[in-house]
């Protein structure tokens, strides 16, 4: 058809229809703008980039310095001056390295006992034997006592009945540090993705900037787009740093696929910006998110093995704590990084995370309002 | 021409209010149109249906010929909106700001060119959060402008701004009015519906109480100017009946203390005034004359003054 013949009705408007419009530039695209502004109202807020960047270091090398596995113990022990054979006792408890032996005197002993500053006073009789004093309810005194006996023993020519022999294993994977980094990672996840994508709308309804947004022909559904492509960016970033800090530093291994270790944390980040959504979706006032958001995040927090492992929780907890989204990030994260388990290892607790997606979006677009 | 907007025994109301009453409206292209009335009048509620923002409980609403139901999304691309309350983002610039809205039209104005006419061309790069009041408001008439809207609705455009911002602001609505294309504006001030709007409909509790040009309306008191003045221990002594029977004078109120007058005839009016307060031995403490307003328009319909503060 062609326009020239056609009779339009008196008055009609006749504007250009889409195909006419001009092209325009990759960066002029409103998904494209929507999206740069999310990522700058990020950057020029700083807190923001403190708690979701910096924080979380500071978290894991606090922990990591806190509980990091020290050198075999040294025990501390004493032996009475005053006691015949005193220096040659010493000289044989010297032989074992697990021992630091101090020669002291009756009023000297005493007190160190009792600060602890020795965890036993061993005390040698005329008659070849050997009396020692420690506080038995004390873990390292009883240690001592092993330590000091067997060498008091071995001195005076104790033959062993049977042989044995050591194999000294320190593996990484075990230690705290290790156990705490994936949590710390699952934590973050959980707290960009609430509080990012949360209060960014709540912040936006309250402004009736939601309001301003949907009276021009913006796409609504490029507007909810801009959150999560400005999420996914960021979550590169976060789990970059977090991990990058833990392998450099504290020699975290990462025992699992890389790929699908991002895999795990992209879902994981899709769920918590699900949550998000639904906590901002009828929220007036920042405040009131606020209060939300911490009531969902609190008891994950607690209960979500972040710090300590949810088994320590009593068994009738247990279907409730294993049903929360961030237990089983950190569950499918601990599983991947260090037993190198692969996805078909984890369909678990993947298969919870992705109900938890599903369920919160699909509830969040019904309740969401834009006014 | 077919009109910009034409609505029809609109109606909305909220639990426990009537917002708008059974409302009809014509505005035809190219005009400047205001609705003028007071706080809670329903202009907000009226101008939120106009823009497809709320949906009214019953009636008809065109706008620029389409209906929202069907044309929804074509409407938003003719349309530039300015809302009352809107906060725009304190951490983008005003040049971020002006593209993110102009990325939303697929016809519409150069960004440089709408930041220049609304004069924040030296802001370009300022943060939203730095802009004074009166800036801000600019800036939301940029994002209105940059979709080289058909009818622009503004819902008390200078509300809160100093007296210089707000005749900057009606240099800019008179720039956009003088393109030939259609405003439909809200405000509570008689003085910006005077010196803007081609009509003006003063609205009351959700109703049209009068329509027409400000002259028009004006007019319609039947006199051109108010004469307000005060005499003490008067108002046992003077009744308004006597005041409205002296010659020149149209019609006579007491308010607040201060007798006011609407007077035809001025040179015979104040003559006659005088004459009546010496023969009652009043004395007149205060004497003011002045040109009738739309405040006095509303007030002679309602009894009660635009602004209560």
């Amino acid at each position: 058809m062609t326009d020239s013949t056609v009779t339009l009705p008196a008055g009609d408007v006749q504007r250009p229809t889409a195909p006419a419009a001009p092209r325009r530039r990759l960066v002029d695209h409103s998904l494209v703008q929507l999206t740069l502004v999310r990522y700058r109202e990020f950057i020029r807020e700083p807190e923001a980039v403190f708690w979701v960047f910096v924080f979380p270091i500071l978290l894991a090398a606090g922990l990591g310095l806190a509980f990091r596995n020290r050198p075999v113990d040294v025990q501390r022990i004493a032996v009475l001056a005053s006691a015949p054979g005193a220096q040659a006792l010493a000289s044989a408890l010297q032989q074992d390295h697990a021992l630091s032996v101090q020669v002291l005197d009756d009023s000297a002993a005493a007190r160190a006992l009792r600060t602890g500053e020795v965890a036993l006073v061993a005390i040698p009789r005329g008659d070849r034997s050997v009396t020692y004093r420690f506080d038995d309810t004390r873990p390292e005194a009883r240690t001592a006592r092993l330590l000091v006996d067997d060498a008091v023993q071995r001195a005076a020519g104790r033959q062993d009945p049977v042989g044995v022999a050591e194999q000294k294993v320190r593996e990484h994977g075990s230690r705290y540090i290790d156990f705490v980094i994936p949590g710390l990672l699952g934590m973050n996840l959980m707290g960009s993705g609430i509080w990012g994508i949360g209060f960014a709308i709540v912040d936006a309804r309250k402004r009736r900037l939601l309001k301003r947004l949907i009276a021009t022909p913006m796409s609504r559904s490029e507007y909810l787009a801009s959150f999560l492509f400005s999420r996914l960016t960021w979550l590169l970033l976060e789990v970059v740093t977090l991990l990058g800090f833990g392998v450099l530093v504290f020699d975290v291994p990462l025992r699992g696929s890389v790929v699908q270790l991002f895999a795990i944390c992209l879902l994981a980040a899709l769920t918590f910006g699900a949550m998000g959504l639904l906590i901002a979706s009828r929220a007036r006032t920042v405040e009131g998110a606020s209060g939300l958001m911490n009531l969902v995040m609190l008891p994950m927090w607690v209960f979500s093995g972040v710090f300590f492992s949810s088994s320590n929780f009593p068994a009738a907890m247990q279907p409730f704590i294993q049903a929360l989204p961030l237990t089983a990030v950190n569950n499918a994260l601990r599983a991947n990084m260090l037993q190198g388990a692969g996805i078909d290892a984890l369909w678990g607790s993947l298969a919870i995370q992705a109900v938890w997606l599903v369920g919160c979006f699909v509830l969040a677009l019904k309740l969401f309002r834009w006014r | 021409m077919p009109d910009a907007l034409t609505l029809r025994a609109l109606r909305k109301s909220y639990p426990g209010v009537v917002a708008v009453d059974s409302l009809d409206l014509d505005v035809a292209a190219g005009e400047c149109f205001g609705l003028l009335g007071p706080n809670g009048a329903g202009k907000t509620t009226t101008i939120e249906i106009c823009e497809g923002l709320t949906t009214p409980d019953s009636g008809e609403v065109l706008v620029l010929g389409r209906r929202w139901r069907s044309d929804a999304r074509e409407l938003r691309e003719r349309l530039g909106i300015q809302l009352q309350e809107t906060q725009l983002s304190d951490k983008l610039t005003v040049e971020e700001t002006v593209r993110l809205f102009r990325s939303f039209y697929r016809t519409g104005r150069p960004v440089d060119d709408v930041i220049a006419l609304v004069q924040l061309g030296e802001k370009r790069r300022a943060r939203v959060g730095t802009l004074s009041g009166g800036q801000k408001q600019r800036l939301a008439l940029a994002c209105a402008l940059v979709g080289d809207p058909e009818l622009l609705f503004l819902d008390e455009p200078t509300t809160g701004l100093d007296p210089q911002a707000r005749r900057q602001l009606w240099e800019l609505i008179d720039a956009f009015r003088a393109t030939g294309r259609t405003t439909l504006l809200t405000t509570h001030y008689m003085d910006e519906a005077e010196r803007l709007c081609d009509r003006v409909a003063i609205v009351d509790h959700g109703k049209v109480i009068a329509l027409g040009s400000p002259r028009e309306l004006i007019a319609s008191l039947g006199a051109e100017h108010v004469l307000e003045f005060s005499a003490p221990r008067s108002i046992e002594r003077l009744s308004l009946d006597t005041l409205r029977a002296l010659p020149g004078v149209h019609d006579a109120r007491h308010d607040d203390g201060e007798f006011q007058l609407e007077i035809t005839e001025l040179h015979r009016a104040v003559p006659a005034l005088l004459g009546e307060l010496a023969q009652h031995g009043l004395e007149m403490t205060e004497l003011r004359t002045r040109s009738a307003t739309l405040e006095d328009v509303f007030v002679s319909l309602t009894g009660r003054h635009l602004r209560d503060d």
